[in-house]
Order: C-alpha cells, then sequence, then structure tokens
C-alpha cells in the first residue's frame, strides 16, 4: 500500500489524463491525506492542464514538420 | 562579416511550433498558418546575412511573420472591390422589438481581453515546451496537445507505457517550473 512520494506524483500526473487506474488513485488518494508536499503538486498539476486547455494549444503533426524541413533544405 | 550565425538546420525543431501558435492565433486557419510558417523559413534564409544578432533568432523569426501576416491580410483585402458589405437584420420573431444596438458587439466585453490573454498564456507555454528535451518535449504534445492515446504513441515511439509516464510526468514537472511565476 505505501508508495514513494515521486511515485505518487506520477499518479497523480496519470489522473491528469483520466488513465490512472481504480487502485492507484485509492493510493494516491491516501498519500494525499498525509503529504502536503503531494496536495501542493497536485494542485499545481491540475492547475497546469486547466492553463494547457485555457491556451488551446495547436501543434503540427511531425509529418508537416518532415515536410517543412525537406522544403527549407532545398533553400539552404 | 557578422559574427552572428543562424542555425536553419534547427529552425523546424526548435520554432515551428510555436511561430505556429503564433500565426493561428491570427488568422484562424491551420492550412494558412503552416504555409506561413514555411515562407517565414524561407525569408529567413533569404534576409540570413541581415541578421545582426541584435534580437534571439526567434524573436527575428517572429518579427518576420508579424510582415507575412501583415502581407497575407493586404492579398485578402486586394480584392476589396469585389466585395460587398450586408448588414443582416434580424429576423426571427424572437428578437422582435429589439433595438439594433443591442445586436452589435459589446465595447465593455472582456471578450477580447481574454483572447489576448490566452494567446499569450498559448505562447507561454510553448515557450516552455520548447526548453524540454526532444523526446520529453514530443511526447507531451502527443498526449497533451494531439490527445493521442497511450497506446498510439507507444507504438510510434517504440516506448512502453511506464517510459511514457516517466516522460510526461517529467515535463509536466518542469513545465510547472517554468511557469510557475507567472501563470501559478
Amino acid at each position: 500500500m505505501k508508495i514513494s512520494l515521486e511515485k505518487a506524483k506520477q499518479i497523480c500526473t496519470k489522473s491528469q489524463y483520466g488513465e490512472a487506474t481504480w487502485w492507484e488513485l485509492v493510493q494516491l488518494n491516501v498519500y494525499l491525506l498525509f503529504s502536503k508536499e503531494c496536495a501542493e503538486f497536485s494542485s499545481k498539476n491540475k492547475k497546469l492542464t486547466s492553463l494547457c486547455e485555457r491556451a488551446g494549444l495547436d501543434t503540427l503533426s511531425e509529418d508537416d514538420k518532415d515536410d517543412m524541413k525537406k522544403k527549407l533544405k532545398k533553400h539552404l | 562579416m557578422a559574427a552572428y550565425k543562424l542555425n536553419p538546420d534547427h529552425w523546424v525543431d526548435l520554432y515551428a511550433d510555436y511561430l505556429f501558435n503564433y500565426a493561428i492565433a491570427r488568422v484562424s486557419d491551420a492550412e494558412i498558418a503552416k504555409d506561413l510558417v514555411q515562407e517565414t523559413f524561407f525569408a529567413g534564409l533569404k534576409s540570413a546575412k541581415n541578421y545582426k544578432g541584435d534580437a534571439a533568432e526567434r524573436t527575428w523569426l517572429i518579427a518576420i511573420l508579424k510582415r507575412k501576416v501583415i502581407d497575407h491580410y493586404r492579398k485578402i483585402n486586394s480584392n476589396k472591390g469585389k466585395a460587398e458589405v450586408r448588414i443582416n437584420y434580424n429576423t426571427s420573431s424572437e428578437s422582435e422589438g429589439d433595438w439594433l444596438e443591442e445586436q452589435v458587439a459589446d465595447p465593455f466585453s472582456k471578450d477580447g481581453d481574454n483572447t489576448i490573454e490566452n494567446e499569450e498564456l498559448g505562447l507561454a507555454i510553448e515557450d516552455c515546451i520548447s526548453k524540454l528535451p526532444k523526446k520529453q518535449s514530443l511526447v507531451f504534445k502527443m498526449k497533451t496537445i494531439q490527445g493521442m492515446s497511450t497506446e498510439d504513441i507507444c507504438n510510434e515511439l517504440g516506448i512502453n507505457p511506464s517510459n511514457l509516464w516517466v516522460m510526461i510526468h517529467r515535463a509536466r514537472t518542469a513545465l510547472m517550473g517554468c511557469m510557475n511565476q507567472t501563470w501559478f
């Protein structure tokens, strides 16, 4: 049942994507009761998720980037 | 001869996403934004000899992109003569009797402020992502921005789920540190 702080933080990250298992969530919630550091990390982690959603980030696909590189190389 | 050297070989890896986010916020079209980024790189190469090193490479490329965005709108507006302005009066029975003034933009609306703030936020996140190790940044983008499944990312990159979560965890921890002072 006992997990390390690092492991608790990793589960916290996994839970931000809704991919922590039921058992991992139990472990994390128990840990959060006793660890202020983990609770602070968890709150920042949630905030980061909401900032990423708010920013509505876009990214180019790897194919697009490869294509850009090829075209750029021709001009070099 | 200028003592400052540009690194066009790394431009796509280092700046493409940052420039793309900058462009898409201004033209609201992914294809046009992509073309503008590509044109920015070409223009950067063309005027590389004018780079004096006064600004960082990325700032210099952003300045070029800004001009590309302006050119894009100029090109659109050159067709102005063909355009026609239409005012659509609201004909629905629900809004019958409403004042026309109520239908125009509210000058006190905070929507504009939010858009600007979200754009700044997006560029700040992109800036922090660009400081991550390449693989961490790639995995973070695939999972968080592109919303890919864990299985697909693992198959594409040839890693196992444990590795993936360690990388995402490290990336997020670094991003929290990077953005801490301004946004948390």
